[in-house]
């Protein structure tokens, strides 16, 4: 049961507020924000309680989402429907953002009547809801000289450009007809969250990739959906196929509305998506990778005669050649204390910084092609450096991003809309893995 | 703002609202309307338009009816005579053809919250409850509720409850479950929805229908629901297995809270499995890409681990912290590893845990420093070189912890002393906080005679007591001192007495005054008997036996599983509390206070536990029947052995005199049931008052029929009798104060005092 929700922006500013019960004042919103801003780093946020109250919240798109409730509501309840009520709002006004938040706050309190009464969760649904909601979003498109590219030399829409631009997802699914907002688009995404260990003699300690197909559909009508698999897809441990190449994973699930009966024999997956995004099946790959992982690090650190201290980097992308890590980020722990730092970097592009408050030399490259190689020289001056302050050299963090690889090698075949659509309805195929935590030991 | 014109925002509007040339156009209306919104929810009064709202309201425009409704909900409670216009606008819309207005007037009719509507609502919702549209049956139903919570104190009508029984059977789930939802609120003081068998079975065919949180609400009902039969209730049970493998966590976790309402009590082993099978989805939650999700699932993962200790043993890694997490989850997952350690996987998880502490968060660092100690008390040999190695690191935060941890450690392995003492040199110069230098002191005054350089870290620490701030330090600092020069008299007594010479005559804090001056008047009583008082135990073996704790039976915490309860507990389980008794020290006490007589606490503590002597309230008396043949008992038996049940003594008389006084005291912990409760905390002080034999002194009235056995000096009685407790007719007196008042502590406390009284004096006898 859900007494109030409401959404405050990370500076406290009261964005929307709802009470569903009347249990409780307005008031309680500044107790929230009091409470939460007075919490010290390792104090866990998620659940406060002031008086008989209790406030559970989520962070996402820099914005509290607030739930207050009694005391035996199921947590994963709310805070799963706290993040279904943020991908809600994300489907409807197109993106999550303190300004998307307040220029579609009419919009928002129409969804939170519909998918809440009385604090009972009603439906979450874009299907249902879909017939609701009225009001329209309103989006801010920012002025970009990249949307420019895509017209022609005569303002015709050319069509040399195959892959949908990264912001093409991110606009309501509710947009009046006719405008180009209101293409009939599908958009499928293969995305994967690795977390690496690896240890300082190079050895693989952990590997964990979740992965997620998710499906974002513009489309009006509701219409059956085949997505083809990799047929040398397996489940689990045991079920080796064949030889060559399996795409093995070791955990699956799929969302309640997927059909699987053609799973077994053709890896098809069958489903009927409604508007919106919606996270069609989920899997979990451990302890081992087809591959080898993407990132290998090379790094020597001594000490200099003028009691600097050296750290040289190699790292090595072991993608394959046509594919390419973009937004590297290297993080290095050093010593506290370190006071400047000198670098030698491989390319213009590259940066490197000193940060003290992360007491970290940060490593920047905004693109790192497979196969390539990359190094770097540091110097840092620490006052007072011994033996023992190398050892707070390190654990290298990296976090990256790898557009069109996934690392469990899992290819979708094919995408088929039956009925075919008629007009122009547009499939896309993204594939994306993300650095979850990268950790590389020295 | 500006945007308004002006100052006067509110004024601009009802000027815009009341202007019949932007009625007249319905976007330029709708448009004033939606300002008005804007205006409210940031926070402006808008009080004042309510009767231009009211008549904005009657429009054709949906979206402009649904901001007027949006005003007049929160407005409604403050204009209730003007909201009664409303209501004629509501019914008259309760009739349109179009279902979704329908839906949108019964909700916002039953949304004003105004008790003086009731009469006008309630045959709308009647209606709404036999509509067509499944839309408008769903707000019409809990739209019984709404009016149930207006007028709590009103007759329930049978009628309305017969039709939402009725309605159960409705054919979309939606309405089915906000049936269960309303009976249940209006049925509140009669224990809910009545759930019998038919409805059970009813629910749990169409329980496939419902969506996620349909289900979640259909599965918590059913948690209710008793079978009858065994047969019924393994049908059941087959019938929701599918459900704890659900990669919807809020599914799986309601699922996994009604198989064990079902058979935590009679099945354990049921339940046990139920656990073990729900691990997977659970595991998947704990990696979740919402930070929420997983610290909620952590919470229960730690929940899960006290009945199942070893359960997660193989998937440890899955635990291992992400360097971009937030701290707070960091901490729970470092929490879980150390619950997970085996012999397998200790080397890994101590090279993870090892990278943590030079995290950039001091927190994080400290958290894991600590679970390396704690690890330590199974596999010291390995922890210690790793806090070994850390202090090589020289940083004054790091080094404090692992004093920190060192001190802990010893004082529950003792075969671990030789090495900390080794390790402990030269580090006081890095310690620069309260917390890492009272360690350090210990340290220093218990293991003094192996550490060689002991008397001149005192000797520096003396030499700047001038300087030190914190009371605390300088009463641990007295203790060491004394204690050292009981050692190792001649290079201590020179410090020492400069030591005693300053906190007597310049001191300005009285517990550090009082404490220097009770040792001087001990050391004038002579060596023999301040080492008495003040060489206390080196450790305590006995809590190493809670460390491989027993598994806990489901049934402790099923009730607070799939609640806020287990993710409210900050921090619970790095404690370890002793299991088993009904109360738990609180762990961070249990660092301070573990040995009484030779108070490690600061003087500050001491003071207040004797000033808050005073309002102490829930004053409780008791007659324990313990062997009177207690008071005979040596002080440090009887104390080691109430330690061992969480008991802290204050002070003893001494053996045989009458009467027989000591005082106790104890820091609990309780999971208190009521919701609204939580983690009580209450410290329980008490005496145990034994006034001798009736024919030594008058009886009191409430010594019992006087056993009538010789007492005071006499032999001890019986000393081979087993059951001594019982025939004893003991007339030992309980008085037990405590703050904050909590019964159950109190019987707790009473029930494990006794046990460990009777226990001690069959063994003592």
């Amino acid at each position: 049961m859900i007494s109030q929700i409401f959404i405050l922006s990370s500076k406290g500013d009261h964005l929307i507020y709802k009470d569903f019960r009347g249990e409780a004042g307005k008031d309680v919103v500044t107790v929230f924000y009091e409470k939460v801003t007075a919490l010290t780093g390792d104090q866990p946020p998620v659940v406060m309680s002031h008086k008989e109250l209790h406030f559970v919240h989520i962070r996402q798109g820099g914005l509290y989402w607030v739930a207050t409730t009694t005391a035996d509501s199921s947590p994963f309840t709310i805070v799963e429907f706290l993040n279904r009520l943020t991908t809600l709002i994300k489907d409807y006004c197109g993106s999550l953002s303190e300004k998307s938040v307040r220029m579609n706050f009419a919009l928002i309190y129409e969804l939170l009547d519909e998918v809440v009464d009385n604090g009972y969760i009603q439906t979450t649904s874009t299907d249902i809801l879909k017939n609701f909601i009225q009001t329209e979003a309103v989006t801010s498109k920012p002025f970009s000289l990249f949307d420019l590219s895509n017209v022609g030399l005569f303002g015709a829409e050319t069509q040399q450009s195959k892959v949908a631009p990264s912001a093409a997802a991110n606009r309501p699914i509710m947009s009046s007809r006719g405008e180009q907002g209101g293409k009939s688009e599908i958009f499928v995404d293969v995305v994967e969250r690795m977390s690496v260990v690896i240890g300082s003699n190079g050895v693989l300690m952990k590997v964990d990739v979740e992965g997620e197909i998710r499906v974002k559909c513009y489309m009006p009508s509701c219409l059956e959906m085949r997505i083809g698999l990799n047929e040398e897809f397996s489940i689990g441990k045991s079920q080796l196929r064949g030889y060559g190449a399996a795409v093995r994973v070791d955990e699956c699930s799929f969302h309640q509305a997927v059909k699987l009966d053609e799973f077994d024999q053709h890896r098809i997956l069958k489903v009927c998506p409604s508007q919106g995004e919606h996270v069609v099946m989920q899997y979990l790959l451990s302890d081992e990778l087809p591959s080898a992982p993407p990132f290998r690090l090379f790094p020597t650190i001594e000490r200099d005669n003028g009691g600097r201290l050296l750290m040289y980097l190699k790292l090595r992308c072991d993608l394959p050649p046509k594919s390419s890590a973009i937004n590297v980020s290297v993080t290095v722990p050093v010593p506290k204390g370190s006071l400047s730092l000198s670098q030698e970097l491989s390319s213009p592009d590259q940066k490197a910084e000193l940060r003290p408050q992360t007491r970290a030399v940060h490593w920047d490259i905004p693109r790192f092609p497979g196969g390539a190689q990359l190094s770097a020289l540091f110097k840092l001056e620490v006052p007072g450096l011994s033996s023992a302050s190398m050892m707070e050299v390190g654990p290298v963090g990296l976090s990256f991003e790898l557009p069109k690889y996934t690392c469990t090698g899992l290819q979708i075949r094919f995408l088929r809309l039956t009925p075919i659509q008629p007009g122009s309805s547009q499939r896309w195929v993204r594939y994306v893995t993300h650095s979850d935590s990268y950790t590389i030991r020295i | 703002m500006p945007y308004f014109g002006g100052e006067e925002p509110v004024k601009e509007l009802r000027r815009a609202l009341a202007n019949p040339n932007v009625q007249g156009d319905h976007l330029r209306y709708r448009n004033t309307v939606l300002k008005v919104i804007r205006v409210m929810s940031q926070g402006v009064d808008v009080a004042g338009l309510f009767s231009e709202m009211v008549k904005a309201c009657a429009t054709v425009d949906v979206v402009q009816k649904k901001l007027v409704y949006v005003f007049l909900c929160s407005y409604a409670s403050l204009n209730p005579e003007l909201s009664l216009l409303v209501i004629n606008t509501l019914r008259k819309d309760c009739q349109d053809p179009n279902p979704m207005v329908r839906s949108l007037a019964l909700r916002n009719m039953t949304n004003l919250r105004l008790p003086s509507l009731t009469e006008y609502v309630e045959q709308p919702l009647m209606a709404g409850l036999r509509d067509r549209a499944a839309c408008v049956r769903r707000v019409a139903v809990l739209g019984w509720a709404k009016l149930h919570s207006l007028q709590p104190h009103a007759d329930t009508d049978a009628v309305v409850v017969n039709e939402l029984y009725g309605m159960l059977r409705d054919s979309d789930p939606v309405v089915m479950v906000n049936c269960l939802r309303a009976l249940e609120e209006i049925l509140k003081e009669e224990g809910g929805v009545a759930v019998n068998r038919a409805i059970a079975h009813h629910l749990l065919n169409r329980l496939k229908e419902c969506d996620v949180w349909g289900q979640c609400e259909v599965l918590r009902v059913l948690q209710r629901y008793r079978p009858q039969t065994e047969d019924e209730l393994f049908d059941i049970l087959s019938l929701l297995d599918p459900s704890l493998l659900s990669p919807n966590v809020p599914v799986m976790a309601a699922t996994l809270s009604l198989f064990l309402s079902l058979c935590c009590l009679a099945m354990p082993a049921v339940s046990l499995a139920a656990l073990e099978r729900a691990q997977g989805p659970l595991l998947a939650a704990c990696g979740s890409a919402s930070q929420e999700m997983k610290f909620t699932a952590l919470c229960h993962v730690q929940l899960l681990l006290r009945s199942l200790p070893g359960l997660m043993g193989e998937h440890y890694k899955r635990f291992f912290c992400g360097y971009a997490e937030p701290a707070y989850i960091k901490q729970r997952k470092m929490q879980v590893l150390v619950e997970l350690v085996n012999d397998d996987n200790v080397g890994f998880v101590l090279d993870e845990l090892k990278g943590y502490c030079t995290d950039v968060s001091a927190d994080t660092a400290q958290a894991a420093i600590s679970a390396i100690g704690r690890i330590g008390r199974s596999y010291s040999d390995r922890c210690l070189e790793i806090l070994t190695g850390l202090l090589g690191l020289k940083q004054e935060h790091i080094t404090s912890v692992v004093v920190q941890t060192m001190r802990d450690l010893v004082w529950v392995c003792p075969q671990c002393s030789d090495s900390v003492c080794e390790a402990l040199e030269g580090c006081e110069d890095m310690l620069l906080d309260c917390q890492g230098r009272q360690a350090l002191l210990w340290l220093l005054g218990v293991h003094g005679d192996r550490i060689s350089g002991a008397p001149y870290v005192l000797e520096a620490f003396v030499e700047q007591v001038r300087s030190e701030m914190a009371a605390a330090v300088k009463t641990e600092l007295l203790t060491a001192a004394t204690r050292v020069f009981l050692c190792r008299p001649a290079e201590t007594q020179d410090t020492l007495g400069r030591l005693l010479h300053y906190c007597i005559e310049e001191e300005m804090d009285m517990c550090v005054r009082d404490q220097a001056l009770l040792y001087y008047r001990l050391l004038h009583c002579g060596i023999e008997e301040t080492r008495w008082v003040l060489q206390g135990r080196r450790s305590d073996p006995s809590l190493g036996v809670l460390i491989g704790r027993p598994a806990e039976p489901v049934s402790q915490w099923a009730r607070s599983f799939n609640t806020l309860e287990p993710l409210r507990q900050w921090g619970a389980g790095s404690g370890s509390p002793p299991q088993g008794a009904p109360y738990h020290l609180d762990p961070k006490p249990s660092v301070d206070l573990r040995d009484p007589l030779n108070p490690r606490q600061d003087g500050e503590e001491t003071l207040t536990g004797e000033v808050e002597l005073e309002p102490l309230h829930g004053g409780h008396k008791e007659r324990l029947q313990v062997s009177s043949a207690l008071h005979r008992s040596s002080p440090p038996q009887l104390q080691a052995a109430l330690q061992l049940a969480n008991i802290q003594t204050m002070a003893f008389t001494p053996p045989h005199t009458l009467p027989w006084r000591v005082y106790l005291y104890t820091h609990t912990r309780w999971e208190s049931p009521s919701p609204a409760g939580g983690d009580t905390h209450t410290l329980v002080l008490g005496e145990l008052l034994y006034t001798g034999a009736p024919e030594d002194k008058e009886p009191r009235e409430d010594r019992p029929r006087g056993g009538g056995e010789p007492r005071g000096g006499g032999e001890p009685r019986g000393g081979g009798e087993p059951r001594g407790g019982e025939s004893e007719e003991g007339g030992v007196k309980v008085t037990v104060k405590q703050q904050p008042r909590d019964d159950e502590a109190v019987k707790g406390f009473l029930l494990v005092l006794s046990d460990a009284l009777h226990t001690f004096s069959s063994e003592s006898c």
